[in-house]
């Protein structure tokens, strides 16, 4: 990954504008290992060890927040918070409205997860959350598509047959694998690039912060080792 | 001329016909007009059939709740209750996840927990309670000459009913139930935002109306003309059922003549 | 919670489940249903002033007042009242932070509209990206109240509305005959005289709003219907000391339950209430009531 050269610009236009004492972090909260609600109520998972571990570094205070997948976007943009980091890959699609720092877990194909190894999915009923990568894959291919709000639904889908295959990041399907007979299939679909934070078009400052950040993590090899810990995807 | 074009492509996109992929840039007015319109497809399936089948369940349930043994009178009360007492929404949602858990003891249960049946019960079953209620009400005020009447000819039990106490409840309820039927269809728009998922990206009307809020950020077109379409559905309910109403009140001298009066939506 | 719960894997059965319900998750499954209460306790007296408003307003001799008193109620009750969920949580958010930005920021001169975004300054954004999480919470709070007042004060309004025509002719005539002015016998007569008619409607309305409570679900508001949505799916061992399977049909079994419940109570209440006024009132309740006495 080569470092990003701040655009001046960006600077420019926020520059008079005091910085937000509080950055605020978005997250979907449902999606395990990278963000998921512990038993105490509180947020958990990778991106959260991850995203305090980068506030710390750029020196901002962060707070979390949840919000529901489908409008997670919107409300970036709205600025109801101020970053998404809920596991949302980089698509140029989303780069059309907001922009994202560089990624932090490298690019890795989704996976299928069905009750039968064999499956077919060309043929099959094809579960994926709306709004994600997977869902626009599926209905670009022309398969049947049934979407859900949450990815826990997803799985739920499969496992009893409102669906034949759900198709989502491979580190997601993984925690569920083997468990209710679910299995995973052999074939992969290369989508997505790389998980990023999603920030509005309008914050470069916090961009640049967020973007060094990430860089400093991958150079020292702490990046790595909160990959492997959660297992959520390859090493860089 | 292009928007011609989106009409055949998106018409009939809510049950699957036409462009498989949703417009994703560069929404126009013609094509929020064409989809929204399309989901109304969903909405007056759900409500002219729910409406149809509850009808029958909603007499049975009134006769029920009138009847003096407690074996009959309880399940209808009990009923009744449970369908009026409780939001839709959650009705919607638990009804959802029952169904999942019966079809994995019994296979029949398998299409139930598809939108078009699934929901279709729910909603069957929620009407069939509130028009029970209103025909319990109904049945309660009917004359008390009527009834004599009809025994004073000798008449009883199915002839009494049927000629006696049926046309008169129906007469004295058909203002209330119009205002269930137009209850019934806004209440179609929940489907899709309770359990019940989208196969195929077919949606009813509000569920593109918020795909095009979602997409455009602007929720001041899309939500006025789905507005629009409804306005339109409840004119022409109040219309056909005003015909009915006619039709049911043809006997009696002018001025006595039920009049419609109209309570609009109750969220339920 | 409890001291036992530190290892939760060795329990079983009503231990087990004593800690699994008093998680911290949980606790926001029951800070909802509070949420929902409150929200039940300030609505309630919003609407019933909205709905005043619109009654007073479509009554009014001043012609444009009664057209928009007339045509709130009408619109409001013409539509699918999720449609205006949705739509007003959003238009309310937007008209109010481009009512601040007028004032604001009166020389930003790009359009608030630009493509798919809308673009306010940032010393207008509503509430400012920089505080605190629980100023947000509260404010989209607010824009739920706001939204079911206005819906279901247009209701309240058609409530009133009638029960102000229900009011005896004769009654007014006579507060006239004593020489008072339009708006005394407004005041003195017609409002006092009312809320015996308006009660059945408004009864009937309270019902109505307690089941429309789990549409907060659809304004972005984590409420009861999120938490056991989210309680009740399926836990993996993995991130949690409490797995199970898919529970969600329980979930909102007790959902159900609830809302049977506190609907079962607000009958009873009302009814009490419901004797209360009609006692010794001219009307054919209380007409019932008098001959069951005698």
């Amino acid at each position: 990954m080569k470092k990003l050269i701040l655009s001046t610009a960006a600077l420019a236009l926020t520059a008079g504008f005091a910085m937000a004492d509080v950055v605020r972090m978005g997250t979907e909260g449902a999606y395990a290992p990278w963000n998921f609600v512990n038993d105490a109520g509180e947020i958990d998972g990778f991106e959260r060890e991850l995203g305090d571990e980068l506030c710390k570094r750029a020196e901002l205070k962060c707070e979390w927040v949840k919000n529901d997948w489908d409008s997670i976007i919107p409300n970036l943009v709205s600025g109801n918070y101020d970053t998404i980091i809920a596991g949302m890959s980089i698509t140029a699609e989303r780069d059309e409205v907001i922009d994202f720092t560089q990624a932090y877990t490298p690019p890795d194909p989704s996976a299928y997860l069905a009750l039968d190894a064999g499956l077919d999915v060309e043929g099959a009923v094809v579960a994926a959350q709306a709004t994600t990568i997977q869902a626009a894959f599926v209905a670009e291919k022309g398969w049947t598509l049934i979407e859900f709000a949450t990815p826990e639904e997803t799985v739920a889908a499969v496992k009893n047959g409102e669906a034949d295959a759900v198709l989502a990041d491979k580190s997601f399907l993984d925690t569920m694998a083997g468990q209710d007979g679910l299995v995973m299939l052999e074939r992969k679909e290369a989508i997505g690039g790389g998980v990023g934070m999603g920030i509005r078009e309008s914050d470069g400052d916090l961009r640049a912060k967020f973007d060094a950040a990430i860089q400093s993590m991958k150079d020292d090899g702490t990046l790595n080792t909160l990959i492997a810990k959660w297992e959520v995807s390859s090493q860089w | 001329m292009s928007c011609w074009i989106t009409i055949q492509d998106y018409a009939f996109r809510s049950i699957g016909f036409g462009e498989r992929l949703l417009p994703r840039e560069d929404f126009t007015l013609c094509q929020q007009f064409t989809l929204i319109g399309s989901g109304m497809i969903w909405n007056i399936y759900f409500g002219v059939l729910a409406l149809l089948a509850g009808f029958f369940l909603a007499v049975a349930l009134a006769v029920g709740k009138n009847a003096k043994s407690p074996l009959v009178r309880k399940p209808a009360e009990w009923f009744i209750f449970v369908f009026r007492g409780s939001p839709l929404f959650i009705q919607f949602f638990f009804a959802y996840f029952l169904f999942l858990s019966l079809k994995q003891a019994v296979p029949i249960f398998a299409p139930f927990t598809a939108a078009w049946l699934g929901a279709l019960v729910v909603l069957f079953f929620n009407t069939a309670a509130y028009s029970g209620e209103i025909f319990y009400g109904a049945l309660l005020s009917i004359p008390k000459g009527d009834t004599e009447a009809a025994d004073a000819y000798g008449m009883s039990g199915w002839s009494r009913f049927r000629r006696i106490v049926f046309p008169t409840m129906m007469r004295l309820a058909w203002p209330a139930y119009t205002n269930e039927a137009i209850f019934l269809f806004h209440a179609t728009t929940l489907v899709y935002f309770s359990g019940f998922p989208t196969l195929k990206q077919k949606g009813d009307a509000l569920y593109y109306a918020s795909y095009f809020a979602d997409k455009t950020f602007n929720p001041f077109i899309p939500y006025p003309i789905l507005a629009g379409y409804f306005i339109i559905l409840t004119l022409i309910i109040v219309g056909l059922m005003g015909l009915i109403n006619k039709r049911l009140n043809r006997h009696l001298p002018q001025e006595r003549r039920g009049k419609m009066k109209f309570r609009l939506n109750l969220i339920r | 919670m409890f001291s036992y719960c530190s290892d939760p894997s060795t329990l079983e059965g009503l231990t087990w489940l004593s800690c699994y319900l008093t998680t911290g998750k949980h606790m926001g499954l029951y800070i909802s249903v509070v949420t929902v209460l409150v929200l039940l306790a300030i609505t309630a007296p919003v609407a019933l002033l909205f709905g005043f408003a619109g009654a007073t307003a479509a009554r009014s001799r001043i012609a444009p007042l009664r057209w928009l008193g007339k045509g709130y109620t009408a619109i409001v009750r013409g539509v699918p009242d999720i449609a205006f969920f949705l739509f007003f949580v959003i238009a309310l958010d937007q008209a109010f932070e481009w009512l601040r930005h007028q004032v604001k920021c009166p020389d930003w001169d790009a359009p608030v509209r630009q493509g798919n975004d809308f673009v306010v300054c940032d010393i207008a954004k509503l509430p400012l990206s920089s505080s605190p999480q629980w100023v947000h919470e509260t404010y989209g709070f607010f824009l739920a109240v706001l939204t079911f007042s206005i819906v279901f004060g247009a209701f309240a309004s058609n409530v009133l509305f009638g029960a102000m025509r229900a009011v005896p002719q004769a009654q007014l005539e006579t507060a006239e005959a004593y020489g008072m002015t339009r708006r005394q016998t407004f005041w003195r007569i017609l409002v006092p005289q009312m809320w015996v008619y308006a009660l059945p409607g408004l009864s009937n309305l309270w019902m109505v709003l307690i089941k429309a409570t789990p549409l907060l679900f659809l304004l972005g508001i984590e409420d009861i219907v999120y938490w056991a949505r989210e309680l009740g799916g399926t836990k993996n061992p993995k991130f949690t000391d409490y797995p199970h399977g898919d529970w969600r049909m329980w979930y909102f079994l007790a959902l159900l339950v609830f809302y049977l419940t506190f609907t079962k109570v607000s009958e009873v209440v009302l009814d009490r209430l419901m004797k209360k006024l009609t006692h010794g009132q001219a009307t054919s309740g209380g007409e019932a009531q008098r001959k069951a006495a005698a």
